[in-house]
């Protein structure tokens, strides 16, 4: 199956980790992703704060450069997937925004005249791929392994995967096709504090401390999520976390496809599990080396 | 009667604009169906941290308290989780009205809008400059600019994400950035309402 890619920019950097296991585990599935040429920042939360038309012109400007490439597109960050989708739906429904996007796009060269749905990667293994074709990539299942199933914020809201937004399954299913065993994880839609984590940082390291806490009541050996950013405010800093809340976390914050990758026995740097920050390697090791 | 007065606000402290102003955000007419019920702070992850709940505010907003409302802490508390946008029964689009209150805080430079003004703008030059944002050249630029004591107790969270390869010192860059450029300068002409 043949895709346009927008990897935005995280991908490239503290997302590093999610960038490598999406391009394994899409080459061992048969998916070909077209990174779609030239394409910009989203805009993120940042841009909504300073222009409006600005910040969905960026997104207009991607989903021009993705119509071009062809197929449906797809990203696996939560925030660009958020801007992509809300974009493609507000130029719809709004013609006064439409119009003035439409001018701002043309002084760049550039028409955009809608169609392209956008898919999370997470979309595309469990819809498209499918979960029977998943687990028969599956060489080492995860048994015994309790993954929290964390969705986050974004992916499930308004303009979201068709999932229920206050109990999506996706990922929980995924998770069990691999052989590891899903928790319940209440908070699986819960926020992680964004980039508040800059902002407010006392606000956002308490959201991170309730994630992180009740995973560890689920009996949870991992984490799995879908967004860089949930990730980074996870992992890095959970050490922070313990000092101000006296708490002893450690708590492998790992991408759904870094799980994929291992049940599928890729390679381990390929799939970025040394980047985690709180060490992945001594919950995953047992599945890495040679089976019994 | 003196602390009375204090905490009365009279007709002529009421902005009867900002309504308008905040409805002419897209979708921004809903905000006249609120019905108060309380289900965006009830579902607000951050409700807790916040001076006047998202409820209030849009009470406030409604009777035109345009100071207490651009100077209040709670729109920089938003995180834009979305959760309160997804249920509320009156299809009001409360993180959009979240977003407009902030970029009307930033344009009138308004107190406590420091911390977010200084990222947004570290993240607009960037993207400006090169279309693309790099996380490693956002977090030195805005913990130097809005925090540059805060900038040491983040250093060893920047230090280990580089250790770990997550914090590249050079990214990539728009190729066609001049055009990006005009359309960037196109949109802010047109305005963001």
């Amino acid at each position: 199956m043949r895709y346009a890619y927008y990897p935005g920019c995280s991908l490239d950097a503290t997302g590093r980790p999610y960038g490598e296991s999406v391009n394994a585990v899409a080459a061992a599935l048969g998916i070909e992703l077209v990174e779609i040429d030239d394409w910009n920042c989203c805009g993120a939360t940042a841009y909504m704060n300073v222009n409006e038309v600005l910040s969905f012109c960026l997104s207009a400007r991607n989903l021009s450069q993705a119509a071009r490439t062809g197929g449906p597109l797809v990203t696996a960050c939560s925030a660009c997937f958020t801007n992509l989708r809300k974009t493609e739906a507000y130029l719809v429904k709004f013609p006064n925004l439409k119009s003035k996007v439409d001018q701002a796009l043309a002084e760049g060269g550039i028409r955009y005249d809608g169609g392209i749905e956008t898919k999370h990667f997470l979309q595309v293994v469990v819809e498209d791929i499918g979960l029977d074709r998943v687990k028969t990539m599956v060489k080492r299942p995860l048994h015994d392994l309790r993954v929290a199933p964390y969705y986050g914020c974004q992916i499930a809201r308004p303009y979201g995967i068709e999932d229920n937004a206050d109990n999506p399954e996706m990922l929980d299913r995924l998770i069990a096709a691999l052989g590891a065993t899903p928790t319940y994880y209440p908070m699986k839609t819960g926020c992680c504090g964004g980039s508040l984590m800059g902002t407010r940082e006392e606000v956002a390291l308490r959201l991170c401390r309730n994630l992180l806490l009740c995973a560890q009541q689920d009996r949870a050996d991992c984490i799995a999520v879908t967004c860089p950013l949930c990730q980074m405010n996870l992992d890095a800093y959970q050490g922070r976390i313990n000092r101000v809340y006296g708490t002893d976390f450690h708590f492998p914050i790992v991408y759904f496809t870094q799980l994929m990758g291992l049940a599928f026995q890729l390679k381990v740097e390929d799939l970025g599990l040394q980047r985690c920050i709180e060490p992945a390697t001594p919950v995953m090791a047992r599945f890495t080396q040679e089976a019994p | 009667m003196k602390a009375a007065q204090e905490t009365v606000l009279y007709e002529q402290a009421m902005d009867p604009q900002f309504l308008d102003e905040v409805y002419g955000i897209p979708g921004g007419e809903k905000i006249k169906d609120c019905i108060q019920c309380g289900t965006c702070s009830g579902s607000c992850p951050v409700a807790w941290a916040m001076e006047e709940t998202p409820r209030k505010i849009f009470a406030m907003i409604r009777a035109g308290m345009r100071d207490r409302v651009l100077d209040s802490l709670t729109i920089w508390t938003c995180a834009s989780c979305y959760q309160c946008a997804e249920r509320c029964p009156q299809e009001i689009k409360v993180t959009d009205v979240m977003y407009m209150l902030k970029r009307m805080a930033i344009r009138e430079n308004r107190k406590r809008s420091k911390h977010a003004r200084a990222l947004s703008e570290a993240f607009v030059a960037i993207v400006n400059r090169c279309g693309r944002n790099r996380e490693t050249e956002l977090m030195a630029r805005y913990m130097l600019t809005a925090d540059p004591l805060g900038a040491f107790a983040a250093a060893p969270i920047g230090w280990s994400l580089r250790a770990h390869g997550r914090l590249p010192l050079m990214g990539s860059r728009v190729r066609e950035i001049k055009n990006l450029r005009k359309i960037v300068a196109k949109a802010q002409e047109l305005g963001g309402e």
